[in-house]
């Protein structure tokens, strides 16, 4: 084979991988577009209206999770199966806040963490890569962290709304997801840089739980107590 | 506010780990779920180093392999160094072998950075060996067919009567077309410190040949332009330099080569200001 062949035949290869990056590329854009939408809908929750209103809010971002089940169905006919992380950066960020938006319903419904299995779910894919197109542990866990930093923030904002109570249970539930961080031996990526948020969270609830008990605002908060 | 945010030394990492572990209360859903996360992580990181370090054995010994080639430019008995870069060569085969074991079952991508500059360096290694020996590009299908391993698959005992080749697993690692680019890239470097070494030598042949394969390669890289990976654009750069100076080495013989003995050859290009950097399109 000579040179130039060896160039046009890599040349070929270069192409097919372009179309092919370009092909997921427009799904994405179009999958990001529905992502957004549910952010727009769940992040209501941080007014008045919306606050007063979480049940339905929740239902419709499921509903709008079923449009992400399609696109991401739609994606994954574009490659091959096992070659998964070949791309998986072009979705690795929409999919990260998706996770985000399935953990924040999920809490915002039962005060619970999302497990991978819900999630999952929730966009129609896999747990494990062997089965296919799969949740990575820390597209998982980074929007898991996504999560914290809106829940401090609606920690401040329920107390302005009139509600003392959810910033008491907020507070359990990020210290508890603090404890599960503490766990893992993180190296010097995005992940880890991700996570050194999390304490700058964990100061600014205590604040608001501390401004909270000292003006006696707040009760013990009991578990599943909705105001 | 807490303190052992778990960046400190090693040692004191064991304990806090140790100390963590006692301390978690595993009943909480939530922490028996980031304890299966450790795991997870942790598997796949300890994959990752084991990646890092064959890779840089593997640059490691086909820089080494580089540097042997470049004799044969200054020893009378080239075979002899052609034969001991195979051996060299072989071991760095094998830890490509281990690499493939690593990955076996897994997707190679998930850990292309941990090896991918080892690969480039042996692929350099090896189309180096081969211009010397053949005067041609190696093909990346050529390299390929040289990165299969046969393994014993010692957990299938299977007592068959059509012999050995049950029980025996083959493994193949596949250099991406883009690590072999790079490697190639590199490998015009190499190309054009053997061409200047060997004008010194008074090799009136060599410049010529290495000139000729150049412009080939700078063509295929040319043709290829800005639809490889960003790595490759910029390796394009020095590719061209390497070229010109080949080209005018080259031009040099031709004008002036008459004139000079050839013991002084040398001097010539190195008052022409024929700078080579020590480590020129190495990334």
């Amino acid at each position: 084979m000579s040179v130039t062949e060896m160039f046009s035949n890599i040349q070929g290869f270069l192409t097919a991988d372009q179309d092919i990056r370009e092909d997921i590329r427009k799904v994405v854009q179009v999958l990001e577009q529905t992502a957004r939408e549910i952010l727009t809908v769940l992040q209501s929750v941080h007014q008045p209206t919306g606050f007063k209103d979480i049940p339905s809010k929740c239902e419709k971002a499921r509903d709008l999770f079923c449009t992400v089940k399609l696109h991401i169905a739609d994606i994954k006919t574009k490659f091959p199966p096992e070659q998964y992380y070949r791309f998986h950066e072009h979705w690795r960020f929409v999919l990260q806040r998706l996770v985000f938006l399935a953990a924040f319903v999920v809490y915002l419904e039962s005060d619970a963490l999302v497990t991978r299995e819900e999630v999952v779910q929730f966009l129609g894919i896999e747990v494990t890569r062997e089965k296919g197109f799969h949740l990575d542990v820390e597209d998982y866990l980074a929007g898991v962290l996504i999560l914290s930093s809106e829940l401090s923030r609606l920690a401040v904002n329920s107390v302005t709304l009139g509600d003392y109570n959810r910033p008491l249970r907020i507070s359990n539930f990020i210290n508890e997801l603090d404890s599960g961080f503490r766990l893992l031996n993180l190296k010097n990526d995005p992940l880890r840089k991700r996570y050194d948020g999390l304490k700058y969270d964990v100061k600014k609830i205590e604040e608001v739980v501390y401004d909270l008990s000292i003006r006696g605002l707040a009760r013990e908060p009991e578990a599943g107590r909705e105001k | 506010m807490s303190k052992r945010e778990g960046d400190g030394s090693p040692r004191k990492r064991k304990t806090d780990v140790q100390d963590r572990d006692m301390n978690t209360n595993l009943s909480s859903p939530v922490l028996a779920a980031f304890k299966v996360f450790q795991q997870e992580l942790d598997t796949k990181h300890d994959k990752y180093e084991r990646l890092v370090k064959l890779s840089r054995d593997i640059t490691i010994e086909s820089k080494r392999t580089i540097f042997l080639l470049h004799r044969v430019t200054s020893v009378p008995d080239v075979e002899e160094v052609l034969v001991e870069s195979d051996a060299k060569l072989d071991g760095v085969r094998q830890k490509i072998g281990q690499i493939a074991e690593e990955l076996r079952g897994e997707d190679l991508n998930q850990f292309h950075r941990a090896f991918t500059a080892g690969i480039q360096e042996f692929v350099e290694a090896l189309s180096f060996q081969h211009f010397i020996r053949h005067r041609t590009l190696i093909s990346l299908e050529e390299i390929n067919a040289k990165l299969v391993f046969m393994r014993e698959d010692k957990k299938d005992h299977k007592d068959s009567a059509e012999g050995l080749s049950m029980g025996a697993a083959v493994l193949t690692f596949h250099v991406t077309p883009t690590d072999y680019l790079l490697g190639v890239a590199d490998l015009t470097g190499e190309l054009m410190r053997m061409c200047i070494s060997s004008v010194g030598n008074g090799d009136m042949d060599t410049p010529f040949q290495v000139s000729q394969f150049l412009r080939q390669i700078h063509d295929g890289f040319s043709y290829i332009g800005n639809t490889g990976p960003y790595e490759v654009s910029k390796k394009l750069h020095t590719l061209r330099q390497s070229l010109a100076k080949v080209e005018d080495a080259c031009y040099t013989l031709r004008v002036r080569g008459s004139e000079i003995p050839k013991h002084m050859l040398a001097d010539v290009f190195s008052s022409r200001a024929v700078l080579i950097e020590p480590d020129e399109g190495v990334a």
